[in-house]
């Protein structure tokens, strides 16, 4: 009982602050468009993992020791 | 077979790095400086009960909050960054990049993110007490985040606690406390932090001002002035004393990006300081005889002091370390980067060896020569011993404009602390504009700073063990030209949209 009514306040503390935002819910919504971007656009499309075209960490290293040894300029 | 790598690829990636770290470097050090004065504010309120040091806390909690806000999340591109265009890099330093990563994550950010909540919404639902103790633990919390960041960048520009696999080709942690605390890393971290502090000070200084230019608030604009300037002389002196430290800590890890930062080519025992100077534009190798300077200033024997702490230590150039045949302080005779490339070649053999190894005891033998000499395994890749030479004319001047707008900007703190104690501030106009102006000073030489530390550490990813030229991916270029100017266009915009957001929030001032 006392621990539902503990997370009620703070659920209570929660949502009277962000409904007492002033300049906050100006914030929250550029926050929300640039997490949007960076995760749903940049990170998809613009950065994938590199190594993640290889399923097993094998074929990483494989690859990336590889990489190392030719970019040597005279291994 | 040799494999070359379009060195624009990596100019457009590293131009990418530096413009997303540049932008990211706008807003944190203002977080990390406006944090505590806003704290201090609310102490005092705390302390007093006077409800107008609680408006002027709120006033700077609410510019801190636009700030934090605007800022929140620029540093994950960076990691993005590092998976994509730095993928032999990513994969190189394995834990001992992610670990520290990963802690600043989950306990620094989740602090940040609990405490944060109860410092905006808290007024009044709170005690006066939980509440500036959650103020306090929000900087804390973002210290700390700083803290474990600059811990995976100290570990680049001093690889230390570490033990190269080559059957996974990563670096595996073998001392967590030798990464953490490295000394690289605690002098980078109370550096950086400090610089962070300078600009919130001034910036509460220079926004002061411009109220007291405006002729209003003029109570807020003196008090928070006053507090702004005495935590911008203290921030200011420690950072002079963060700062002797990492000039002794470069001198002692990173020669090349020391003897950069002076322009020194020949070295000498008693080297003298360059307090200002102009570099040679006709200087183009290191070896060719011309004198690098047209003109310099020097005091004399200093740099022996900062590098070594005896004004008559040698101190090498340029070309001594590229040459080698120094004695070091370990009593070794310094290498030529001539031998350093044969054995860094050697070490990416042994790796070669052992991967293509068919016994245990090939695999033995390769282990052995690796560890012999990975120490130099990046100059492996250096076409040519000049390649070790960073940016001459771009780490001179910076590391000079970081100085000299740091030393500027403390005597700035200390006549503002002066004249607002005596009740003289608020008829120097034009002190006020200066204050006002200087906010982009202190940042001018807080981004001043990074630019010395990473430009002056090129052509090394990882110093003496991976070049960018091995850290690459294997990319296009025009792929990292499109993201850059994606970045640019979207760093652009955001900036836009604080400094409107900042601007209105400043204007409707404190009451």
């Amino acid at each position: 009982m006392q621990k539902g009514l503990f997370i009620t306040r703070i659920f209570r503390f929660y949502l009277d602050g962000f409904r007492n935002m002033t300049v906050g819910k100006t914030l929250w919504l550029i926050i929300l468009i640039k997490l949007f971007v960076m995760f749903a656009i940049l990170k998809v499309f613009f950065f994938p993992d590199y190594l993640g075209k290889f399923d097993r960490q094998s074929d990483k290293q494989e690859y990336v020791s590889d990489e190392l040894i030719r970019r040597a300029t005279n291994p | 077979m040799i494999e070359t790598i379009n060195t624009s690829v990596i100019d457009w990636s590293r131009a990418q790095f530096a413009l997303t770290a540049i932008y990211h470097w706008l807003f944190v050090p203002l977080t990390l400086g406006l944090g505590i004065v806003q704290a201090i504010m609310e102490t005092i309120y705390y302390k007093t009960g006077n409800e107008f040091w609680k408006k002027t806390a709120q006033f700077w909690m609410k510019i801190f909050g636009i700030n934090f806000a605007i800022g929140v999340a620029t540093g994950l591109i960076l990691e993005f960054e590092f998976g994509t265009n730095w993928s032999n890099y990513s994969w190189f330093v394995g834990d001992i990049f992610g670990a520290p990563l990963a802690i600043e994550g989950i306990l620094a950010f989740f602090m940040e993110a609990t405490f944060i909540a109860v410092m905006f919404f808290g007024w009044n639902k709170v005690s006066k007490g939980f509440h500036l103790a959650s103020t306090w633990l929000t900087i804390l919390g973002a210290t700390i985040s700083a803290f474990w960041i600059l811990v995976a960048n100290a570990w680049m520009q001093y690889p230390a606690g570490m033990h190269f696999n080559p059957e996974t080709v990563r670096n595996e942690m073998a001392s967590f406390w030798e990464v953490a605390l490295s000394p690289v890393a605690l002098n980078k971290f109370f550096h950086t932090v400090l610089s962070g502090w300078i600009i919130g000070g001034m910036f509460v200084v220079g926004i002061a001002s411009w109220f007291l230019l405006k002729k209003r608030d003029v109570k807020f604009a003196l008090e928070s002035i006053k507090i702004g300037a005495i935590f911008g002389i203290v921030a200011s002196v420690l950072s002079i004393w963060t700062g002797d430290g990492s000039a002794h800590q470069v001198a002692q890890r990173q020669p090349m990006k020391l003897a950069a930062m002076e322009g020194l080519y020949e070295g000498r025992e008693g080297a003298g300081l360059v307090g200002i100077g102009l570099l040679n534009p006709a200087k183009e190798q290191y070896n060719d005889g011309k004198d690098p300077f047209l003109f310099k200033i020097e005091i004399p024997r200093m740099l022996s002091f900062f590098a070594e702490r005896d004004m008559d230590a040698y101190v090498p150039g340029i070309a001594n370390i590229i040459e080698g045949g120094y004695p070091q302080k370990d009593g070794t005779v310094a290498l030529s980067a001539e031998e350093k490339i044969a054995r860094g070649k050697q070490a990416i053999q042994a790796l070669a060896d052992y991967r293509s190894a068919t016994s245990d005891s090939a695999k033995q033998q390769a282990q052995a020569a690796l560890d012999e000499h990975f120490r130099y395994f990046g100059y492996g890749y250096l076409k040519k011993p000049s390649d070790l030479i960073p940016s001459v004319g771009l780490t001179f001047y910076a590391f000079r404009v970081m100085v000299i707008l740091g030393g500027f900007l403390l005597l700035l703190f200390a006549a503002v602390a002066y004249l607002s104690y005596k009740n003289k501030f608020e008829t120097k106009r034009w002190l006020q504009w200066t204050c006002f102006i200087s906010i982009f000073l202190a940042i001018i030489a807080g981004q001043a700073g990074w630019v010395v530390a990473e430009v002056g550490r090129q052509p090394w990813a990882i110093q003496d063990i991976l070049p960018v030229s091995a850290a690459i991916s294997n990319l296009s270029a025009s792929s990292v030209q499109i993201t850059f100017f994606i970045f640019l266009a979207l760093f652009t915009v955001l900036l836009l949209a604080e400094l409107k957001i900042m601007i209105n929030a400043i204007k409707k001032g404190p009451n």
